[in-house]
């Protein structure tokens, strides 16, 4: 009896190995979206011109299967992922940007000193649309299909092996759904 | 030509380490004095070799050769040159070069300060330190070489997270460290000990200075990050229950609970097991701290270096050391010599209760930090984290008994008391316990009587810490200053812990109950109220600082008649686009006034700025506590019995057999 209860820690120790293990194997960053094959939250936001000018609205996410990207002048992962946007537009999927939390003149110098990949940017200078999107932080892409509906998001900027991997066969997939 | 120096110190430390873990452990076996002594001037070797190569990183980083990409990576020329020497530690290749050198200054003290220790003894704790030497330094050299070049050289570096361009970070990492890599000294201790067969009250006594080493530090450490966070983070509270606060709060508990087992081995023979088994969890808990932090099993704030190639070489580490102690532990310790046996009322059972509910509190803790990783094995839909609700139910129910109970520890007598002896002695304390505690009701009402009663429990811990001086100054004969003079220091150092307990508690309880806050958008001109606190917007304005853009507004606090002014800042770092709040505290013994800005914002009445306006009570005397009882740590330290030689014989002596001075 009283040897068992020295042996207890190793027993307990083994199972949090074992657990510890596992955990290893997920990937924290897998935040699942409450999103998926949901419709896009509504959103009709303003442009980045001067005087607010013509952004884009949630509704006109239909038809096609787009990318719906948040980033902000500020972000710093943002450059990086600025070339690979900039190939995706290259090869003809469109790339819808928001700029979140950024003073309109600040997204355009940044588009200026970077070049503009974006077939329509908006401004959510509130933050507000990107509540609802479930923003965690910049950068962040929204896969939208045809009918509207979010289909994959994600976290952290795009990189050549996630587009040409997992985001450029969804796309093909979406183009070729009814 | 720096970084080849350092990386190629930092090799031949590995080496040296590699010797050192076989050598003396042999010698130690064959009785040979030689490899014995080897394991001696190894230790202090692997010091000096870590040593070298840490001061050729931080003089990289002092002139800023972005050559190197951990310097590039984490420094730029803007940042003023202290930080940038504080960035050296300030990641994750340069915190784990820390580590290691924290690591053999301990090994290295081994050796120097082991002298009165049994010569297999400190071989056997020689070479069990370079073990875990060994595996640091490979997991430093092979998977985060902080020396690695980089090409082309880029003209100016990234920036250090602007949340860790302040003093706090150049002291609060390297106090943890001390805290965490000493309890590798008290883990070396425990294997030596169940190597040799052995745990008597001198090995008990041998290591007790090395648990004080790594629990001041850690104390310290704790303190300092909490403090941290309340006026850096910008979010206007002291304790926030995440994951990497958990991480160095798990060793602190258990590292208490080994402070006091060790004692009870050192006086009277007794716990070697318990005391033995706590060792090898503090250190453990220490480790799975570090595996916390850098392997992206949870995420956190404090998350650097998430990278699972590295968690699963700590993994390694982890299931390596402490598999193995633990296993030592289920095949030696159940032959130890268990010492004196004692009366279920007595110090040594009051004792034993204080392991066992540290042991349960670490348990809430580690269960509620490590629920989520256990759940996404079992429910792998579920993502989800453990908030403060949980703790605040689970840990308070826990925690209040052995606050109560360490009050009536030190008035219990070793081996055997009576109930009745007790009772006698209690009867005050508790008639002026009762007497506070019906007072402190009337003024909260019944609504807030949780906070009534946890003021009551730190009222309760510092008049106990107090009448242990009481206690020992009046003596058998009355009081006597001969008594006051020679107090050892030991005593003196549980006087401040325990009253130091007491501070925390009530300051926690103030904090819990009275605390108000106050979120609004403000205009200059106008004014706002939380708790007490009147607080008046009376400007706002641009500035700009070394490496940031900043927004300040200026406000005026009112609080019982008197008046006086307060800054908050919005910096925006401009090289790496991060924000950071400075906020605004006046402080007071019986409180802080905080303010802190945000965002411009809308709101019905026009533009104005977000502001956050905090009232917290007595939130000082939870850092005051936090450093009394580190005070009490220190001075325990100093007490002379760990300097003149331990008793060699097995049986503690009798009272007036104490050797002479």
């Amino acid at each position: 009896m009283k040897r068992l209860l020295f042996i207890l820690p190793i027993i307990a120790f083994a199972g949090l190995a074992a657990f510890l293990g596992f955990g290893l194997t997920q990937d924290p960053k897998e935040l699942p979206s409450q999103l998926i094959d949901r419709p896009l939250p509504e959103f009709a936001l303003p442009g980045i011109e001067d005087g607010g000018g013509p952004g884009f609205a949630s509704a006109s996410f239909k038809g096609e299967p787009r990318l719906l990207n948040i980033w902000a002048s500020w972000c710093a992962a943002c450059p990086q992922e600025h070339p690979v946007l900039t190939q995706i537009a290259r090869e003809g999927f469109p790339v819808y940007g928001i700029a979140w939390k950024d003073k309109p003149q600040d997204s355009r110098e940044w588009l200026a000193r970077y070049g503009n990949p974006y077939a329509a940017v908006a401004a959510d200078q509130q933050g507000r649309t990107a509540i609802d999107l479930g923003v965690t932080g910049v950068p962040e892409t929204f896969i939208v299909d045809k009918k509207g509906r979010v289909r994959f998001k994600q976290i952290g900027p795009i990189s050549p092996e996630v587009w040409e991997g997992q985001i450029k066969p969804l796309m093909q997939q979406l183009r070729a759904e009814a | 030509m720096l970084a080849e120096i350092g990386h190629f110190a930092l090799i031949l430390s590995l080496l040296v380490a590699l010797a050192q873990s076989v050598l003396p452990m042999l010698g130690a076996i064959r009785g040979d004095a030689a490899l014995m002594a080897f394991g001696r001037s190894a230790a202090g070797l692997q010091a000096l070799l870590i040593g070298l190569s840490f001061a050729c990183l931080m003089t990289l980083f002092g002139q800023a050769d972005f050559s190197v990409a951990l310097v590039a990576n984490h420094s730029a020329l803007s940042q003023p040159l202290p930080y940038r020497l504080a960035a050296t530690w300030g990641n994750h290749e340069g915190s784990m070069l820390l580590w290691v050198l924290v690591l053999s200054i301990y090994g290295a003290g081994i050796a120097r300060f082991g002298d009165n220790l049994r010569a297999t003894l400190q071989a056997r704790i020689l070479s069990v330190q370079a073990m875990i030497s060994v595996a640091f330094l490979a997991f430093a050299l092979f998977t985060s070489n902080p020396f690695a070049r980089l090409f082309p050289v880029p003209l100016d570096g990234a920036e250090l997270n602007p949340l860790l361009q302040d003093p706090g970070l150049v002291f609060h990492p390297p106090l943890l460290y001390l805290g965490y890599v000493g309890f590798s000294v008290t883990f070396s201790f425990a294997v030596a000990a169940l190597l040799e067969g052995r745990a008597d009250p001198a090995w008990a006594r041998w290591m007790r200075p090395w648990v004080l080493a790594a629990w001041v530090p850690l104390t310290c450490g704790i303190t300092l990050g909490s403090f941290w966070a309340y006026y850096e983070l910008g979010w206007g509270g002291w304790w926030f229950w995440d994951p990497v606060e958990n991480a160095s709060f798990m060793p602190w508990l258990i590292g208490t609970a080994l402070l006091h087992s060790a004692i009870v081995t050192e006086k009277r023979g007794s716990l070697a097991g318990w005391t033995i088994l706590l060792a090898i969890l503090a250190f453990s808990l220490s480790l799975i701290g570090t595996f916390l932090v850098r392997s992206g099993i949870l995420t956190s704030v404090h998350a650097f270096a998430v990278d699972p190639k590295r968690g699963v070489f700590i993994l390694a580490m982890i299931i390596g050391a402490t598999g193995t102690a633990l296993t030592l532990f289920a095949a030696k310790a159940p032959m130890l010599r268990s010492g004196a046996l004692f009366g279920s009322v007595s110090r040594e059972s009051g004792l034993t209760f204080n392991n066992l509910l540290l042991m349960a509190l670490t348990a809430v803790v580690f269960l509620g930090t490590f629920y989520p990783v256990i759940m996404e094995a079992v429910a792998p839909t579920n993502k989800i984290s453990v908030g403060p609700p949980y703790y605040n139910l689970v840990f308070a129910p826990l925690a209040a008994p052995l606050l109560i109970l360490v009050t009536i520890g030190p008035m219990l007598a070793w081996k055997r008391d009576d109930l009745g002896a007790l009772a006698r002695k209690l009867l005050l304390p508790v008639a002026i316990i009762a007497v506070v505690l019906a007072g402190l009701a009337l003024w909260t009402g019944l609504a807030k009587l949780s906070a009534a009663l946890g003021l009551a429990l730190g009222a309760w811990l510092i008049m106990g810490a107090v009448l242990v001086l009481v206690r020992r100054w009046r003596g058998a004969g009355g009081f006597s200053w001969r008594l006051v003079r020679t107090t050892p220091a030991a005593t003196i150092g549980l006087v401040l812990a325990h009253a130091g307990l007491g501070f925390t508690t009530a300051g926690i309880a103030a904090m819990s109950a009275f605390s108000a806050e106050k979120i609004l958008v403000m205009r200059p001109g106008e004014t706002a109220a939380a708790g007490p606190v009147s607080v008046t917007m009376t400007g706002a304005e641009e500035v700009e600082g070394a490496n940031y853009r900043a927004l300040r507004a200026h406000f005026s606090v009112r609080q019982n008649g008197s008046t006086h002014g307060l800054v908050s800042e919005r910096r925006l770092y401009t090289v790496s686009g991060s924000q950071t709040t400075e906020a605004g505290i006046g402080v007071s013994v019986l409180g802080n006034q905080y303010v802190a800005i945000g965002d411009v914002q809308q709101d019905a009445r026009g533009q104005g700025l977000v502001v956050r306006i905090y009232w917290h009570p007595l939130v000082g005397w939870i850092w005051f506590g936090g450093l009394l009882m580190a005070m009490g740590g220190a001075a325990s330290l100093s007490d002379r019995r760990f300097r003149i030689g331990a008793p060699q014989v097995r049986t503690p002596l009798a009272p007036n057999l104490v050797p002479a001075e």
